[in-house]
């Protein structure tokens, strides 16, 4: 007998619910995250941070006034309220379709390639109603591969948005930021194979059950659970690096480096364009970090198992479970995992210098690329040898 | 100026106007192909600090051609003062250097107390060596905080900024003015110390030491910092003799010379202090440099407060400074003395054709005064020459065959002040 619910989640159905979800989400991500990021460097700088535009409670309290909760968290609103209303001004050499072009094909492919991410657990019985819900938005075996396939795309925005706007110091960065995505994107594609090769699938979410479902190692006081940040820690630091350079952040923001090239690909964009260039890079920080998690990090596994001691044990994560309750926590699992590594992206970044041009080619053509060769080559061997039949089967 | 301004050239292949940009060794035109660019960096660019303006002619990221452009904050600082009476100059001379003001009044009132034979009462000069020492602190912090910022790292130059402004607090407390102090006057200071400086500048220097540490451990070993600017915008010894620098850029390049030591001036003979000298000439040897020019200034300090005399503040005796207002109103000298010094038409009493060269050590380098008196309150002549000119003429040597990169590395190394550059 189906029930009315069974009936109403078709694939469709669903496939739209988690689409508008997930981007939903990333959108409302996106300002917290610059608020973040502005209130985490001016902790570290000594500053307040935005404190003007603060959040208050619509209601006055008598004596006392609306009461402001958090000091300048409606800054990033009030910022996309004022880039809306910006002149849009295109400069006299811009070539127009490119010009146009340029901030779409900055955001879509971010957009797009979020959806191979599994925010969740892959079985979720829906409210009870017996169909199974993956928690990503498209399920397809090949989700590594779709992923990096898409997500590279986004080079194509910068690109044209640099050379779109007919002026130079644009051009120099959309140069740059070519030449450093697709070097950076080699060594990361192949410490991403190593990954692969140590899981046997190029299937995302079987990354997370492979990461959840064992443990890698038991220290008597401790149970590491079977991350790929422990058994392929390389791969993992080779990942992160080429995380910052694909993302552009510093040490690795050739394209936007404020002091050279002066706002970078996006100097002659203003308004909305420049919103959506601004919005595309804090998706893509969001898309990686996601990334980094799911195949590094154990994605929405926990760090410990529901046996732990009381309260630990409740908010694990049981791989195998279908209710509503352990697929929440799964998500917030892996919620807080992203943030985790976004703040590490955050304090990175106002921390260190930033490289000179031929030295982050040096990096990424010289140290990263064999690095991660050698560590595909290791992971081979130590896969013939140590699983001969089939590695993570 | 006969040179016809600049223009950026569009990248299409349309000919490239002929354009001379002076007859400097380095033309940009001769030569330029279709994969040369040329491109303004400046003067509205984040990495020059003021309106400074330096053409490249780039090969891809290399510098294959630059010609430094002045002019653009030009304001007429020397021609003013030939309208101006000394001291009424003094104002002038902090918004030459907006970095370290203090040291600039103290340059001038020097200047003219050397044309005039003033010799000022110790206190006054114990209390301008506090106040230079303290603008060459605030000056290389934020310089090395800028060297910072120019190669992303953001923040170091705000934990300096938080330092200058504990420095601007003791000027606002002994002058009334934060960046712009016109303290000096001929023959001694505009008012004594309040209570309370000691205090502070003790404070600030405690705490000056924690954050220097802390400065220091952000980007000295910093592996990232240390491949930018180790080895990049080189200049021998030989180049910074030739293009005349003085100051920090030429003690990192070996030249061993600081005219506190060599020709000292306000009685930095008593103190005790180290000249630091690197031999490298690069970026990372200036860095180096500022920061051990941090530490003996904080040196200074403290000996000038450990051992500050008490006394009178102006030269009374000189005729130059104006009366207490006690005498003004019991002793006739003191009036008489009051009145010429304050009306129009009368004034210092100077030489006929009085000429003096007076340099100091300001935090930049050696600032001289080139003072020429006709007799009259107003000066006839006054030439300065600032450290930042020679100083942004050799960074076409720097920056030949580099990236664009280390352009802006070298750039902020020479703490070039646009004020200064164009007066």
């Amino acid at each position: 007998m189906e029930s009315v619910l069974q009936l109403l989640f078709t694939d469709p159905v669903i496939g739209l619910i988690k689409g508008l979800l997930v981007i939903g989400v990333v959108l409302q991500i996106v300002p917290l995250l610059i608020y973040l990021e502005r209130k985490l460097s001016a902790y570290m700088q000594g500053r307040l941070g935005p404190n003007r535009v603060n959040f208050v409670v619509p209601y006055a309290v008598p004596g006392l006034g609306g009461l402001r909760l958090v000091p300048g968290s409606l800054q990033p609103l009030a910022d996309a309220i004022k880039l809306a209303f910006k002149e849009e001004i295109i400069p006299k050499d811009a070539d127009k379709l490119l010009w146009y072009l340029g901030p779409f094909l900055a955001f879509f492919p971010i957009a797009t390639a979020l959806a191979f991410i599994p925010f969740g657990i892959n079985h979720w019985d829906a409210l009870g109603s017996g169909v199974i819900v993956d928690l990503r938005v498209c399920s397809v075996p090949i989700s590594v591969l779709l992923l990096f396939a898409i997500s590279s795309l986004g080079v194509y925005g910068i690109a044209a948005g640099g050379w779109g706007s007919g002026s130079k110091y644009p051009l120099m960065a959309a140069v740059r930021a070519s030449a450093q995505m697709i070097s950076y994107e080699v060594s990361m594609g192949i410490a991403v194979l190593a990954a692969m090769a140590t899981v046997g699938s190029v299937d995302l979410q079987q990354f997370v059950v492979h990461q959840a479902t064992q443990d890698f190692v038991d220290l008597g006081f401790l149970t590491l659970p079977n991350w790929l940040v422990f058994s392929q820690p390389l791969a993992a630091l080779i990942f992160l690096v080429a995380m910052f350079a694909e993302n552009n952040r510093l040490p690795f923001d050739m394209p936007e480096c404020e002091p050279e090239l002066v706002g970078g690909f996006h100097t002659e964009y203003s308004g909305l364009k420049f919103a959506l260039f601004f919005l595309g890079e804090y998706a893509a920080m969001i898309l990686m970090c996601s990334l980094f998690v799911t195949i590094f990090l154990g994605g929405w596994g926990s760090f410990w198992d529901t046996d732990a001691w009381g309260v630990f044990g409740w908010v694990a994560v049981d791989p195998h479970a279908t209710d509503g309750i352990n697929a929440i926590k799964s998500h917030l699992w892996f919620m807080a995992k992203v943030m985790a590594i976004l703040c590490f992206q955050i304090w990175i970044r106002w921390t260190l210098p930033r490289f000179r041009y031929d030295q982050l080619m040096n990096i990424g053509w010289k140290v990263l690329v064999p690095l991660a060769l050698g560590n595909l080559v290791l992971t081979a061997i130590a896969g013939y040898f140590l699983n001969p039949i089939g590695v993570g089967q | 100026m006969s040179s016809p301004t600049p223009q950026a050239t569009s990248l299409s292949s349309d000919p490239i106007p002929t354009r001379q940009f002076g007859d400097g060794a380095i033309s940009l035109e001769p030569g330029l192909g279709e994969k040369d660019m040329i491109i303004n960096f400046g003067p509205q660019h984040p990495a020059m600090h003021g309106t400074l303006r330096l053409i490249l002619r780039l090969n891809g990221e290399k510098v294959s051609g630059s010609e430094p452009d002045m002019g653009f904050l030009h304001t007429g600082f020397e021609k003013l003062g030939e309208y101006r009476t000394y001291n009424q100059f003094i104002v002038v001379t902090d918004r030459m250097n907006y970095f370290s003001a203090m040291a600039n009044n103290t340059g001038f009132a020097c200047a003219v107390e050397e044309m005039l034979g003033i010799e000022i009462p110790p206190r006054a000069a114990a209390i301008r060596v506090l106040m230079c020492e303290l603008s060459r602190i605030s000056d290389h912090i934020l310089g090395i905080g800028l060297q910072g910022m120019d190669m992303g790292a953001f923040t170091p130059m705000l934990w300096s900024f938080i330092e200058r402004e504990k420095v601007y607090d003791v000027f606002e407390l002994t002058s009334g003015g934060r960046l712009t102090t016109s303290y000096t006057r001929v023959g001694g200071l505009a008012f004594d110390l309040p209570d309370g400086v000691e205090y502070r500048v003790r404070t600030f220097l405690d705490r000056l030491d924690d954050t220097v540490r802390d400065m220091e451990g952000m980007l000295a070993r910093n592996r990232i910092f240390m491949d930018r600017t180790v080895g990049v915008g080189v200049l021998t010894r030989d180049e910074a003799i030739d293009y005349g620098l003085t100051g920090p850029l030429a003690r990192a390049s070996g030249i061993d010379r600081d005219l506190r030591r060599d020709r000292p001036y306000l009685g930095y003979e008593q103190y005790d202090f180290e000249i630091p000298v690197f031999t490298d000439g690069c970026v990372y040897s200036r860095y180096q440099l500022r920061l051990a020019e941090i530490r003996e200034s904080a040196k200074i300090c403290r000996q000038v407060l450990d051992s500050m005399p008490a006394g009178e503040i102006n030269a009374l005796g000189s005729k130059a400074t104006l009366p207490s207002k006690d005498d003004v109103y019991t002793k006739m000298e003191s009036l008489i003395q009051h009145f010429m010094l304050s009306m129009p038409g009368h004034g210092l009493k100077t030489p006929a054709s009085g000429e003096i060269y007076s340099a100091t050590e300001s935090p930049n380098g050696e600032l001289g005064w080139f003072l020429i008196s006709d007799g009259s309150a107003v000066p006839y002549r006054v030439r300065v020459r600032p450290p930042c000119l020679f100083a942004f003429q050799s960074i076409r040597e720097m920056i030949q065959g580099k990236l664009v990169s280390d352009v802006v590395a070298t750039m902020s190394s020479l703490n070039v002040i646009a004020g200064e550059l164009d007066r």
